[in-house]
């Protein structure tokens, strides 16, 4: 069983998966953001690529990035510091990033080298069903790594069970349907989550996009396996004063 | 639909270029068009509607200008495609009609748009105006200090700007900014995008709504010379749309030489460049792959060109096949020759050209043509907004009285 299939199994509700990106706030401090993730609470790290250009995201995780990159943040960099990823990280860790930089590493050296770093599984926003299943997915696959596709309250059911057959390890429910870090009320996304739900995917569900404190982490897990938290832990990070007390406080007031 | 110079693949792919790299959210907006565009398009009342506003509103068929002057400059015959008459001063309206119409059509009431020299946004804010639609435009900050009058044109018609702050506040920025409002507004809202850029369909579909510039060069031609085809058709290229549409009706012509002219910015190897098919890479942004200037990381890399309109690291799919397959040949010009060439166009031709149109004047020296060659140039827009740069360019005393001629 992957580590994904082992923490669903375990845990089947109430998953947090926290985003940090990697390289922020200080260039080396990636694994100590994930170690501080790790033993105050997560259940799944997703860590962020940073790119230039980061299409679906909002203003707080597009200025982690931009930081990221001043610091000199790079894939080959990245993989480098993930060197150490096992056994000192033991949640599962998912890599989140943008095609653009991931192609230029070169598509197999990168699924190569996540797989070898111990890394779970990818989430690609702009990688589209089509090229996943025509070029990119046997890749992913061979190299043993899950792949989470997004679903939002506009995808179709035909195409939400489309998007489950091709995830696994869990499918993003994005909540609603808007860049990351955004204010959006959770009332109709109840609706959209309960229609999921009833549809019994294969996968576990998380949701992301907009959650930002104990209520809405507390919602989204009425109807979904878990949630995943962005911008409100990245704002969390710059308040500081460290990465250790920041990551503390903030999962705290998410969990208890 | 057999894939070819003009036309993508059914799957939006000219050659390896194109395809529609998009996230999720907009998955339901990009499929809808991608469903309807050719049905909507094609429909008898739509082409009726939008020749009659290109007729009547935008003023077109546009003149072909035979360049008198510019052609004993250069030793060849020159005839000018003059886009600059277009109604709002460039051919960027012949798209914006089309998407306007097609977006009443999907029923949308909120119509969103970036632009970089502002004459897409200016373009966008009129079809608006003309059919009482909300309007957002998104512009780098750094272009709504370089083009006032045309932010100052916009807010007149009745638009929002929105400048857009990050990265190099351009128009790679602006179009973040404006994909990021249609994640966040997928109900009601319709992207109009300027260039043959973005997921398919965009970059067919605004080929398409530019393609009459070469429909009308081709009878033209024919009526002023008898023959229907230039050996040469030269365009500048940013993303690329005037070009797409000046080249189209040419692409499957092998005798018709297609040249197309990118912004060297302070020259291709100052670090200081837009000249994408001299540095650029395969990559993908903004929903589709094509040639991308960028790090070996493959961070997107800030553009620099003195015209806002080809300020901008990447290329149109349709325009990467041409390079990479050959049918187009690529070349480029600096900022000061581009500001020479239209100091020259002005003052043999009464034409005060666009920064962005004077790149493809600045090459004629370069083609090495003949008189027997008949060349086609689009005259792309003109230049009322770029006179800032201009007036500055007096002052530095560049061309006072006797300009040194391309």
């Amino acid at each position: 069983m992957s580590r994904l299939q082992t923490l669903f199994a375990r845990k089947p509700s109430q998953v947090l998966n926290v985003y940090c990106t990697a390289g922020f706030p200080g260039r080396d401090d990636t694994l100590s953001v994930m170690q501080s993730l790790q033993a105050h609470g997560a259940d799944i790290i997703e860590l962020g690529i940073p790119y230039s250009d980061p299409l679906a995201d909002g203003p707080v995780i597009q200025q982690s990035n931009a930081v990221a990159l001043h610091n000199g943040m790079s894939i080959p960099l990245m993989f480098e510091q993930l060197q150490h990823l096992r056994p000192a990280i033991r949640l599962p860790v998912i890599l989140m990033g943008y095609l653009n930089p991931v192609l230029q590493f070169g598509f197999e050296r990168f699924c190569a080298a996540a797989a070898q770093a111990g890394v779970d599984g990818l989430i690609l926003p702009d990688l589209p069903e089509y090229e996943f299943e025509h070029h990119y997915g046997p890749v992913i696959r061979g190299q043993g790594l899950d792949f989470s596709f997004l679903v939002t309250p506009e995808t179709t059911e035909a195409r939400i069970r489309q998007l489950d057959q091709l995830s696994s390890g869990f499918l993003y429910a994005v909540s609603s349907s808007s860049t990351t870090g955004g204010e959006k009320d959770m009332q109709p996304v109840a609706a959209y989550l309960e229609r999921l739900r009833s549809y019994r995917l294969r996968n576990p569900v998380l949701v992301g996009f907009g959650i930002k404190d104990r209520s809405g982490f507390v919602s989204a897990c009425q109807q979904a396996d878990g949630a995943i938290i962005g911008s409100a832990y990245i704002k969390s990070l710059e308040a500081g004063p460290d990465i250790a007390s920041a990551t503390r406080r903030f999962l705290e007031s998410i969990l208890t | 639909m057999t894939p070819s110079f003009q036309q993508p693949d059914s799957r939006g792919y000219f050659g390896r270029f194109g395809g529609a790299f998009i996230p999720e959210m907009l998955h339901r907006n990009v499929a809808e068009l991608q469903g309807r565009y050719l049905e909507i398009t094609q429909e008898t009342a739509f082409c009726a509607e939008f020749d009659s506003l290109l007729r009547d509103y935008v003023g077109r068929p546009t003149p072909l200008f035979y360049a008198r002057r510019l052609s004993e400059q250069v030793g060849s015959q020159i005839w000018l495609k003059r886009e600059d008459l277009c109604h709002t001063g460039a051919h960027k309206i012949n798209n914006t009609i089309g998407q306007v119409l097609l977006a009443e059509r999907l029923g949308r009431r909120r119509i969103i748009a970036e632009t970089g020299a502002g004459q897409h946004g200016v373009a966008t804010a009129t079809v608006c105006a003309l059919k009482g639609l909300e309007c957002i435009v998104y512009m780098g900050e750094k272009d709504i200090a370089r083009q006032a009058p045309n932010v100052a044109r916009m807010r007149m018609l009745g638009a929002r700007v929105v400048p857009a702050t990050s990265g190099s506040r351009t128009l790679k920025d602006a179009t973040n900014e404006a994909i990021r409002d249609w994640i966040n507004h997928p109900e009601d809202t319709h992207y109009i995008i300027g260039s043959v850029v973005g997921p398919h369909p965009y970059p067919d579909m605004v080929a398409r709504f530019q393609s009459i510039i070469s429909l009308e060069t081709r009878h033209q031609l024919l009526a002023a010379t008898g023959q229907e085809l230039p050996t040469h058709v030269v365009a500048c290229v940013g993303g690329g749309s005037n070009a797409a549409g000046a080249y189209y009706h040419f692409l499957e012509e092998p005798s018709v030489a297609i040249v197309a002219v990118e912004a060297a910015g302070l020259g291709v190897a100052s670090g200081q460049t837009a000249a994408t098919t001299q540095l650029g890479r395969p990559g993908i942004l903004h929903g589709s792959m094509s040639l991308l200037m960028q790090t070996d990381d493959g961070q997107v890399v800030e553009p620099h060109s003195i015209s806002a309109g080809l300020d901008y690291p990447g290329i149109g799919p349709m325009h990467a096949h041409l390079f990479e397959s050959g049918r187009g040949t690529f070349v480029s010009a600096t900022d000061e020759e581009a500001l020479a060439a239209a100091f020259s166009l002005a003052r043999l031709e009464g034409i005060i050209p666009a920064l962005e149109t004077a790149h493809a004047f600045a090459v004629l020296p370069r083609l090495g043509l003949t008189t027997a060659d008949t060349v086609v140039v689009c005259l792309s827009g003109r230049g009322d907004k770029d006179l800032a740069a201009y007036m500055q360019a007096m002052d530095n005393d560049m061309l006072t009285p006797n300009p040194s001629l391309p």
